[in-house]
C-alpha cells in the first residue's frame, strides 16, 4: 500500500496529493509519470504526472483531475488513505538544456505536468516565461508555484475572471508579434490547446514539445495501448514519450484514441456518482484485505 | 491402491481423456474448460505408465521431472508424495500441468508414443497438484541453511519464478521483482481464466512465499531502481534478468491506429490481469465485443488465447486469420482443438493488408488477401505468397494483433555494460546463462525470445545452478 500523506483541493475536481513511494521519489525527473491504482481487487491503472517529489520524506505529489471514475475516488481519499499501488517513474524525462528563452504553456490541470519541467529548465538557466491558462478563476492552479520559478508570467482565463481574458495561444502569439525571441516551448493541456499551440509556433520553426496522455494499461511498453502517431510513425508514449515533438503529432488520431471508451467512462463516473460512499467504502475495505506484506527497502 | 499389471496388459489401457466443460456451455463462461481427472481415471492412466530403466520423459522435460517416480506413487494412491516428488523440480507444477505443450516434450518423448499413445503425463501432473492443494498439505522441499548471499530476480513470469525456487532452497536470500501489481508475469496477464485460473498461479505463488522467496510487486528495474543500485547500494551479490518478450509487434498496416485494433498483450492483459471480464465489477474496460464480429491475426497459442477470450465476451463471430494453413500454425494441436469446438471460425491462408474505419476512428472492417504456399523457407515453413487479385473487405468491429512478441529494451537500455543482440535480447552464455556485466545472468524469452512457460522455467533453473555456482566460488 502507498499511505497518503497530504490531500487538498486546489480547485473544484483537482487536488493536490501526496503519497509515501520512496523509490520514486529517488528516482523521478521531470516529466515522467507514475501509474496507479487505487483499488486492489478490481481498480484499473491510470497514468499521473508527477508532480513534485521529496526525496528526504520519500514522497511524491500529484496533482489529479476528477474526470472520470479512478480519478474522481483518487479525490474523495484524504491524507492516511492509500492507494493500492504506484509504480514508477515512467517514461523519459523531459531534455532539459540551456535552450535561451523558455515558454511554459500550461492549460488547466495541464500546468501540473509543465510545472517540473518548468522548474527544470529554469534550473538549467533559461529564461522562463511562463502562460497559465483556465477557464476561469477557479480552475486556474499552482499560480505562486508558477509564480516562482518563471521569469515573467501570464496568466489567461476564457471569461476574463482573472488575469486576462483570452486563450493562452493568443498570449504565445502576441509574444511572438511583439518579437519576443522564442527558442523552446512546452507545452501541456488539453488535444485542442496541445494543437493550437503546434499551430501557433510552426510557421515559426520554434520546437515544441507537448506531453501526450493516451489511454494507458501497465506503461512499460508491453500492451502497445498508448501507441501515438508521430511523424508518421507508431510511438509507444510510455516508453519512447510521454513527450513528443508537437509538430509531428497525429493529435486527430490521440483525440480519437482517447474517445474509445467513452460511453464506458460515462456509465462509470454516472455508478459513481448514483453512489459514492459505497464506492469508497470499498476501497477502504479492500486497502484493509490488501496489506501487502513485502516493502521496499527503506531508502532513506 | 491398485497392482501394477504386467506390460502387455498396461499396453492394452486406452489413453484416458481429460473431461471437459461442455464446449457450447463454456464459450459463454470464463471457467476452466479442463476439469481434471479423479482419482480412478488418474490411478487407471497411471497404470499404463512402462517404468521405463531409462525415461525418456524425464530428458524430454526442460527441469526435469521426475515422472517415472511421481507416476509411481500416483499408482500407490500416495498423491502427497507424487506432488513432494514433482516439486524437487518444479515450483509451480499446477500451472505447467495445464499449460505446458506436453506434446512436445515429456510425452513427445514418452516411449509410448511410438506405437500407441504417451502417458497423458500433463494430466497426472495436474491431477496430483490439484490434489495437493485441495487438501492444504503442500510438500514443499526442505531449504538448506542461509548462506547470507542475496539474490534479485527481474520479473516474476516462469522463468523468474523457477530460479528463485532453487536458489531459494540453496539458502539463498531472494527477492523477486514485478513491474506490475501482480506476481506471475506472463502466467498472470497473458494466460486466459478458462486455461490457467489467476487462483492456481496464486497458490504457487504463495507456496514459494512459504519456501522464503520475497515478493515485490510495482517495481520496474531500470527506473524504479536502477541495475547499478541493485548491485552497488542494495546489496544484491547477484542479480537475473528474466524480464520476457513483452514487447508487441503490430504490422505496420494502414488503420491499425483505429479504435478497436489491439495488440493481443493489450487484449489479454485487458480481459485477465485486469479482469475485464467481469464487467460488473472491473474498472478496466475492454472495447464491446458482445454480438460483434472479432478477427485475431495470428495462429499461436496467444492467438487462440485470444479468440476464445472474444468468444466468452460475446463475440458473434471470431476469427482467426492466418497466413498459413493449419498444419503450419504454431499453436498447440489442443488449443485449435478448442477453439474449433467452441466456435472459433479459421480463415486461414488469409491475411490482412489494411484495416478500414469511419470518420469518428473505429475500426469498420479489414480487407483480406488470400494467399497461397509456395517453396519452404528458412523456417522450414512453406511459404505463403499472397493471391493476385483476391482481396475482399470483411466488416469487423475488433482486431486483435497476435504475430508474436520481442524483447522489451527497459532493464537493457538503462543498465551499461548489459550487452544485446541485434533484434535487443540479453546475450547470455547457453550453459552459465551468464550476460556481459559481472553479476547479471539472463534467461527465460528475454534471452531466447518468444517461448513457452516450459522452457523459460528450464532457463530460469540452469541459471540458478549457475548463480549458485557463482555465489559459491565468488568467480566470474
Amino acid at each position: 500500500m502507498f499511505p497518503i500523506t497530504e490531500a487538498k483541493f486546489l480547485a473544484p475536481d483537482v487536488k493536490r496529493i501526496c503519497i509515501e513511494a520512496p523509490r520514486v521519489a529517488r528516482q523521478r525527473q521531470a516529466g515522467q509519470f507514475v501509474i496507479v491504482r487505487v483499488e486492489a481487487e478490481h481498480g484499473e491503472r491510470v497514468p499521473l504526472t508527477i508532480a513534485d517529489s521529496d526525496p528526504d520524506a520519500g514522497t511524491i505529489t500529484i496533482i489529479v483531475q476528477g474526470v472520470g471514475k479512478t480519478t474522481k475516488l483518487i479525490n474523495m481519499l484524504e491524507a492516511g488513505d492509500a492507494l493500492a499501488d504506484v509504480v514508477g517513474p515512467l517514461g523519459e524525462p523531459s531534455e532539459i538544456e540551456h535552450f535561451g528563452t523558455v515558454v511554459v504553456v500550461g492549460g488547466g490541470v495541464g500546468t501540473a505536468i509543465a510545472y517540473p519541467t518548468a522548474v527544470a529548465m529554469k534550473a538549467a538557466d533559461n529564461h522562463v516565461i511562463g502562460i497559465v491558462g483556465a477557464r476561469n478563476k477557479e480552475l486556474l492552479i499552482l499560480e505562486d508555484e508558477m509564480r516562482a520559478t518563471t521569469d515573467e508570467l501570464h496568466l489567461m482565463t476564457d471569461d476574463g475572471s482573472y488575469g486576462e481574458q483570452g486563450f493562452v495561444t493568443q498570449k504565445l502569439q502576441q509574444l511572438i508579434d511583439n518579437g519576443v525571441t522564442i527558442d523552446h516551448v512546452l507545452a501541456i493541456g488539453p488535444i485542442p490547446m496541445m494543437k493550437a499551440i503546434a499551430d501557433v509556433t510552426k510557421p515559426h520553426g520554434i520546437k515544441t514539445i507537448v506531453s501526450l496522455n493516451p489511454i494507458m494499461v501497465d506503461g512499460t511498453g508491453m500492451c502497445g495501448g498508448c501507441r501515438v502517431q508521430v511523424g508518421g510513425t507508431s510511438k509507444f508514449a510510455c516508453v519512447d514519450g510521454p513527450e513528443f515533438d508537437a509538430h509531428e503529432v497525429d493529435f486527430t488520431i490521440l483525440a480519437q484514441r482517447n474517445r474509445m471508451y467513452r460511453p464506458h467512462e460515462q456509465q462509470a463516473v454516472a455508478d459513481l456518482e448514483a453512489d459514492p460512499e459505497t464506492q469508497v467504502a470499498q476501497i477502504k475495505h479492500c486497502q484493509l484485505q490488501h496489506q501487502h506484506p513485502e516493502v521496499g527497502p527503506k531508502t532513506k | 491402491m491398485a497392482d501394477r499389471l504386467p506390460p502387455k496388459e498396461r499396453m492394452k489401457i486406452p489413453r484416458q481423456s481429460m473431461p471437459e466443460q461442455d464446449a457450447e456451455q463454456r464459450a459463454c463462461n470464463f471457467e476452466e474448460v479442463n476439469l481434471g481427472l479423479d482419482s480412478a481415471i488418474a490411478e487407471k492412466e497411471a497404470q499404463r505408465c512402462l517404468t521405463c530403466a531409462d525415461p525418456k520423459c524425464s530428458h524430454g522435460c526442460p527441469v526435469g521431472v521426475q515422472v517415472r517416480e511421481f507416476v509411481d506413487f500416483v499408482l500407490e494412491g500416495e498423491y502427497l508424495k507424487a506432488a513432494a516428488k514433482i516439486r524437487e523440480d518444479n515450483v509451480l507444477p499446477a500451472v505447467t500441468g495445464r499449460v505446458c505443450p506436453q506434446e512436445n516434450q515429456c510425452e513427445g518423448a514418452c516411449v509410448l508414443s511410438k506405437r500407441f499413445t504417451s502417458l497423458a503425463i500433463g494430466h497426472l501432473e495436474r491431477f496430483v497438484a490439484d490434489y495437493e492443494r485441495a487438501t492444504g498439505q503442500v510438500g514443499l522441499p526442505q531449504r538448506a541453511p542461509a548462506t547470507g548471499k542475496k539474490v534479485a530476480i527481474v520479473g516474476s513470469g516462469p522463468a523468474g519464478l523457477s530460479c528463485a525456487g532453487d536458489l531459494v532452497l540453496k539458502g539463498h536470500d531472494v527477492t523477486v521483482m514485478e513491474a506490475l501489481h501482480e506476481i506471475g508475469g506472463v502466467l498472470v496477464y497473458g494466460i486466459p481464466e478458462f486455461r490457467l485460473p489467476k487462483d492456481i498461479v496464486k497458490g504457487e505463488v504463495e507456496n514459494m512465499r512459504k519456501m522464503g522467496v520475497k515478493f515485490e510487486t510495482n517495481v520496474v528495474v531500470g527506473k524504479t531502481v536502477t541495475m547499478d543500485q541493485l548491485q552497488n547500494e542494495e546489496g544484491f551479490d547477484a542479480v537475473f534478468v528474466a524480464t520476457g518478450a513483452g514487447l508487441p509487434k503490430f504490422m505496420n498496416l494502414p488503420g491499425e491506429h483505429l479504435g478497436g485494433v489491439y495488440s493481443a498483450n493489450e487484449f489479454l492483459t485487458r480481459v485477465n490481469l485486469m479482469k475485464a471480464y467481469d464487467r460488473e465489477h472491473s474498472d478496466s474496460p475492454i472495447y464491446e465485443c458482445r454480438d460483434r464480429n472479432v478477427a485475431v491475426m495470428g495462429g499461436g497459442n496467444t492467438a487462440m488465447d485470444a479468440v476464445r477470450s472474444a468468444l466468452r465476451l460475446g463475440a458473434k463471430n471470431a476469427y482467426i486469420v492466418y497466413r498459413r494453413s493449419e498444419e503450419e500454425m504454431p499453436a498447440r494441436a489442443e488449443e485449435v482443438h478448442h477453439a474449433k469446438d467452441e466456435g472459433v471460425q479459421f480463415l486461414n491462408l488469409h491475411n490482412p493488408v489494411e484495416f478500414l474505419g469511419n470518420d469518428e476512428g473505429y475500426l469498420t472492417g479489414v480487407k483480406l488477401q488470400k494467399m497461397e504456399l509456395a517453396e519452404p523457407d528458412d523456417s522450414g515453413r512453406r511459404r505463403p505468397v499472397p493471391v493476385e487479385g483476391s482481396e475482399f473487405v470483411m466488416p469487423l468491429d475488433v482486431a486483435v494483433i497476435a504475430i508474436g512478441t520481442g524483447a522489451n529494451p527497459l532493464v537493457q537500455s538503462t543498465t551499461p555494460g548489459l550487452n544485446t543482440n541485434k533484434w535487443g535480447y540479453i546475450i547470455a552464455d547457453e550453459e552459465s546463462m551468464r550476460t556481459t556485466r559481472e553479476g547479471v545472468f539472463a534467461g527465460g524469452d528475454i534471452v531466447s525470445g518468444a517461448a513457452t512457460v516450459i522452457l523459460a522455467m528450464g532457463a530460469g533453473r540452469k541459471a540458478a545452478k549457475s548463480i549458485h555456482e557463482y555465489l559459491t566460488t565468488g568467480e566470474w
